[in-house]
């Protein structure tokens, strides 16, 4: 059981973490703050048999990573904010074919080209919701360089185990933060499930919440891969109810039936006891965690490390008792609506914001919030 | 019972396919299987077909047994990129119309010859949005009336031909759908070649529906007309230029031999593991 020392960025960690869980393809296109990750994989994947290439948009480099992931590849890319948004009919497109693949957004100051060098988390809800028709698509939040390489590992688990792209969240924060990472070898991976002849349905189950096998191309399986409308052997049906609402309904309970294996989140204090909440994500939880320390009598600090799927029932209990919640966010407030959803009336919600120039936002400011 | 030989290429269990009467797609199909069996290639386990949006985008999906991606508008020449370099065994062949290749997909076309990329990618041209019912395209000619021309098109056509004799592709052809033997002798020269680089193949076949019919001319009119409308490259250029848009120049324009982008990146590859 190896386990070496390096002094990592986030980004360089992500590339780590990706190699480690088998990635072989690398697609992508230059964009701030999330270059070093093409970058190392552009030094790495060659050498150890891999495939890198810089494609000519982010258009062609998403559906690039979905091609080499049915040819059988652990297949990646990484983006920001503008990258995202031109990546999202391609992630739909993975959702509906239930291609495996994973996308890291470094997240930047927008909209449009906005601060490309300054952190910020505004991508929150483009993850979730960025893309037309009814998909979902699983979207996890590290918030150091440990946990970008531990995430990115976690991220190929889920995306092998449910064929369905994940979104790692993390910002310029994190990716060009330096801190020690442990790799390991130990790991435990995830590997997609081929079908047994081909007459097992590649887009069925019985179980919404199990995968269907996933057939590799060149293999005599004749699969009939289509982002429209198809029936559980991949023939199109663009024309009945039944077809497509049992898919979508299908697709959908493949992600929200995980909700145990999905949702990671971590609670510090004593949630029965306190009167005040601070509930957070990704890098912001480092400032949050230093406040909570600060006042930890009366407040229970809530970090979600899945955005989605989010346990509601769960963060309902949590906040159960509490009268205020604090919700700073490195953008103009979106996980706060997960808090309002889960509150009752009479509590009071509020948000901490700031974004631009790359300013965190400070302990001091949590804990002001806390007080007023 | 005979069976017509093009079956065993198909998947017959979809049929009768969706195109409209007299479709020239058809043609183009039966050109694709004469040239398989021709070749002796009997089963398609090892080829992959990507095809994006629109109507010869279902040649393949569904009608051709075989491995097949349908894909995004635009993106058939990306999502077969990734595949082909991930596994270049796989015989990868992008089948498309005008639309999808040249216009929304019209920069990853671009990147694939630059790039040299192994794949054949053929482009049925008919000169409209097919699907849509018969919008304008970026191959419509200058003047037509289509639903986004109703007062003629005011734009002039895109030739992809003379844009990729100038890129690193190798290989690069065009035929009317009236030149049945030649497209299949094509289809034939870039099966045998199908790893070295990439192989365009343009197919001028204007949609029976909404240009043919529009024209008051039936398919089988359409095809006669084509038959002195499609002339050699050569005799073409001999032409005055102001008689030139009377016809659609045909033949192979570039067949060269240099390495695909999987040839050169195992050699990148290799470099890189020696550092």
């Amino acid at each position: 059981m190896g386990v070496t020392r390096l002094l990592l960025t986030g980004n360089e960690a992500v590339v780590y973490g990706a190699i480690d869980a088998g990635c072989r393809f690398y697609a992508g296109y230059p964009i701030t703050p999330s270059s070093e990750i093409m970058h190392l994989m552009a030094k790495e994947l060659p050498r150890i048999g891999g495939v890198f290439i810089q494609a000519e948009d982010e258009l062609a480099a998403i559906n690039m990573v979905v091609g080499a992931s049915w040819a059988g590849a652990k297949a990646m890319t990484a983006t920001s904010g503008p990258g995202l948004s031109l990546m999202q009919e391609g992630l739909g497109y993975a959702v509906m074919t239930e291609t495996p693949l994973v996308l890291v957004d470094v997240m930047r100051a927008g909209p449009a080209t906005g601060q490309a060098t300054k952190p910020a988390q505004g991508d929150v809800m483009p993850a979730r919701w960025g893309r037309h028709g009814d998909q979902y698509i699983p979207v996890i939040a590290p918030a150091t360089p440990q946990e970008a390489y531990d995430y990115t590992i976690w991220a190929f688990n889920i995306a092998e185990e449910l064929r369905t792209p994940v979104i790692v969240l993390t910002d310029e924060f994190i990716g060009h933060g330096r801190e020690v990472v442990f790799r390991r070898t130990d790991i435990e991976l995830i590997e997609r499930r081929k079908p047994k002849s081909r007459d097992e349905p590649p887009f069925g189950s019985d179980d919404p919440r199990i995968a269907p096998p996933m057939p590799v191309l060149g293999e005599g399986f004749y699969v009939m891969v289509t982002g429209s409308t198809h029936k559980p052997m991949g023939y199109r049906d663009v024309h009945s109810f039944e077809t497509h609402y049992k898919l979508v309904i299908r697709l959908k309970e493949k992600i929200w039936g995980n909700m145990n294996k999905l949702f990671k989140y971590e609670v510090y204090g004593e949630p029965d006891r306190a009167e005040k909440a601070i509930v957070c994500f990704g890098s912001v939880y480092r400032s949050a965690l230093e406040a909570w320390r600060k006042v930890n009598k009366d407040t229970v600090l809530i970090r979600l490390n899945t955005l989605w799927p989010l346990d509601y029932d769960l963060l309902k209990k949590l906040l159960a008792n509490v009268s205020r919640v604090v919700v700073p966010e490195l953008n103009l407030g979106q996980i706060i609506y997960d808090v309002m959803a889960s509150v009752d009336a009479d509590v009071e919600v509020r948000g901490v914001n700031k974004v631009g120039g790359g300013i965190p936002i400070y302990p001091s400011e949590i804990i002001e919030a806390l007080k007023r | 019972m005979v069976k017509h030989p093009s079956l065993n290429y198909m998947r017959e269990e979809v049929l009768p396919t969706a195109f409209c009467p007299g479709c020239y797609n058809g043609i183009v199909m039966n050109a694709l299987f004469e040239a398989f069996r021709e070749l002796n290639i009997m089963d398609l386990r090892k080829f992959v077909f990507v095809s994006g949006i629109g109507c010869s985008s279902w040649i393949p999906s569904p009608y051709i047994k075989a491995d097949s991606l349908h894909t995004l508008h635009g993106r058939a020449i990306a999502v077969a990129t990734g595949v082909k370099t991930y596994n270049p065994d796989l015989e990868v062949i992008v089948i498309g119309g005008d639309g999808d290749i040249a216009s929304i997909g019209g920069n990853h076309l671009i990147h694939a010859a630059r790039r040299n990329m192994d794949l054949i990618v053929v482009m049925i041209n008919n000169q409209v949005y097919g699907m849509t019912r018969g919008q304008a395209a970026p191959t419509t000619p200058h003047g037509m009336r289509t639903p986004t021309t109703p007062y003629g098109n005011p734009e002039y056509p895109l030739d992809i031909v003379s844009i990729l004799v100038n890129t690193n592709a190798n290989y690069v052809a065009r035929w009317c759908v009236s030149n049945y033997i030649q497209l299949k002798n094509t289809f034939k020269e870039v099966l045998s070649s199908i790893n070295r680089g990439l192989r365009f193949i343009e197919v001028y076949a204007p949609c029976v529906t909404y240009v043919v019919r529009r024209e008051g001319k039936s398919p089988g009119q359409k095809l006669r007309e084509l038959m002195t409308k499609c002339i050699p490259y050569k005799k073409y250029m001999e032409l005055e230029p102001a008689v030139r848009e009377k016809y659609v120049p045909v033949g192979v324009f570039k067949a060269e031999d240099k390495p695909g982008f999987v040839e050169t990146y195992r050699n990148y590859a290799r470099k890189a593991m020696e550092r």
